[in-house]
């Protein structure tokens, strides 16, 4: 039935390479065309942050799939091409390089790109990096070899400011971390736990710097220096600049496709367009558990959305309905976030120990999500009463010397 | 060099060689039905599970605290149930078998 459609997809990282893997599982028979214009073999992208950076590793270890498995399962990497233009009308993309590729059944991978803010000097800076790819860490690893003082400057504490902080700082690096906001990860959690990675990147000799709005960047020889609003100025050889993404929806949007924080799909994955589906970090999709729109920027959903837009293109009626997952690796401190906190009125803290505990976000009884700091058990738990809308015994829950398999109620 | 048998759920016996990087990784490169590894082997998807051989779980030894905490994300754990992103390959475990957990 499918034996002579083309399935294209545009992206291929976590969601993208999935999708093709799962749909060609689903017994798709005909083409999978995946286009990228990253030249580099799929890989793992969570771990560029990480250990990739810290241990200096090969990309090769850290392939989503081997090279041969492609071939193997007669999916076609379209590596090193950029595609401009989508005429939905004709079902066909158009690339940079001028070729054409005819679709059945289109599906937008396309993920998200890091954002660079409009900061005065920020183009003429010297060993200036976002970090997203792998060829963005080539560039922090060259340089970072490259310079005698390994003073480095991390504009933003979220997530990938901090993890790249933590690796580059192990890497034998003077860290400055620069946070507009009072306080580090004020966009995604709560001041407890802003408040346990300050000290944790304090402890590790990463000088974290809150209030500091970058205005400038002046360079002097190939001397960096970062100025902030209130007049204060860090020297750096190197900038890393990790202030959060910015969707890649231009090429669903010039087609009109419904466009709302994401390219906006049903519970099957599909945009408002019955021939082009969007899976990924670019999608803005009904939560189920949650009851509301959300965008996230997780492999979870990436590999897990992948697999239901691969059922319901084979004709397979499939919902999507996961609970998120995320995590973060910093030095000794491994965090496990399971479920969305947004919209909580009370937590619960339950700790274990210095390093070892968990915040319990509820709305009401309600348990929404649980942040678990070198504590899987809360993790593993958390997710089981989540999924399960068990209402938590909150004083037991409090005592850590409780057992946390006797926490619920009825 | 050790060499590690997955047992598949299709009862294939596959055989495969590897002298660094932890077994995930390896079963991975070989194309190994079931065994996944969303999360690049860091321990937080439970997308790697397998039971090691009886005889073998010596060798391999037992979870760590936070693989034995994810471990229970998993309905059918075993007393032999390992994620093997948390095994490494070395000559150490050469010969062991592990049999992939993954049903579906």
């Amino acid at each position: 039935m499918s034996q002579n459609k083309t399935c294209v997809v545009i992206g291929a990282s976590h969601a993208g390479v999935n999708f093709a893997f799962a749909l060609r599982k689903e017994g798709w028979e005909g083409d999978i065309i995946l286009f990228d214009k990253d030249e580099t073999t799929p890989y793992h992208r969570p771990p560029l942050s990480k250990k990739y950076l810290e241990l200096e590793d090969s990309i090769h270890n850290n392939l989503l799939k081997p090279v041969e498995s492609y071939k193997k399962n007669n999916i076609t990497l379209a590596l090193g091409k950029e595609v401009s233009r989508i005429d939905k009308a004709h079902k066909t993309i158009t690339l940079s390089d001028g070729n054409s590729q005819n679709y059945d059944t289109l599906v937008l991978a396309t993920g998200a790109r890091a954002f660079v803010p409009p900061i005065t000097g920020i183009n003429a800076a010297k060993n200036i990096f976002t970090l997203r790819n792998a060829n963005d860490v080539s560039g922090i690893r060259e340089a970072f070899h490259a310079s005698q003082d390994k003073k480095i400057v991390v504009i933003g504490g979220g997530y990938i400011g901090l993890e790249t902080a933590a690796s580059l700082k192990k890497l034998g690096a003077h860290v400055s971390v620069l946070e507009r906001e009072e306080r580090i990860l004020a966009r995604v959690t709560t001041p407890y736990l802003s408040a346990f990675f300050t000290n944790i990147h304090e402890s590790n000799g990463v000088a974290i710097c809150v209030n500091k709005g970058v205005t400038e960047i002046t360079l002097e020889g190939e001397q960096n220096t970062v100025i902030c609003a209130d007049g204060t100025s860090y020297p750096a050889d190197i900038i890393i600049v990790g202030v959060g993404i910015r969707v890649n929806t231009e090429l669903a949007s010039e087609i009109g496709l419904t466009i709302n924080n994401g390219i906006e799909v049903d519970t099957s994955a599909k945009t408002s367009h019955s021939a082009i589906y969007a899976i990924g970090d670019c999608t803005f999709h009904y939560n189920k558990h949650y009851n509301r729109h959300v965008r996230l920027e997780s492999v979870q959903n990436a590999v897990d959305q992948a697999k239901v837009a691969a059922a319901n293109i084979v004709g397979k009626d499939t919902e999507y309905n996961a609970l998120p997952w995320f995590w973060s690796d910093q030095y000794d401190i491994k965090l496990q976030i399971v479920g969305l906190s947004l919209g909580f009125d009370n937590s619960v803290i339950r700790k274990e120990g210095d390093k070892k505990f968990s915040i319990w976000y509820f709305k009401g009884d309600e348990l929404l999500a649980v942040d678990s700091i070198n504590n899987g058990k809360s993790y593993v738990l958390g997710t089981k009463f989540i999924k399960a809308g068990a209402t938590i015994d909150k004083e037991k829950l409090k005592d850590p010397t409780s057992n946390l398999k006797e926490i619920t109620k009825n | 060099m050790a060499k590690i048998t997955f047992i598949t759920k299709d009862n294939e016996t596959i055989t495969v060689e590897g002298d660094s990087g932890n077994v995930m990784q390896l079963a991975v490169n070989n194309s190994i039905e079931g065994i996944d590894g969303d999360c690049g082997g860091v321990c937080s998807c439970a997308t790697c599970h397998v039971f090691v051989a009886e005889k073998d779980f010596e060798k391999v030894g037992e979870a760590g605290e936070i693989e034995a905490d994810m471990l229970e994300l998993e309905d059918n754990v075993s007393e032999f149930s390992r994620l093997c992103c948390q095994i490494q390959v070395s000559n150490a475990i050469d010969g062991i078998e592990l049999t992939v957990a993954k049903e579906d």
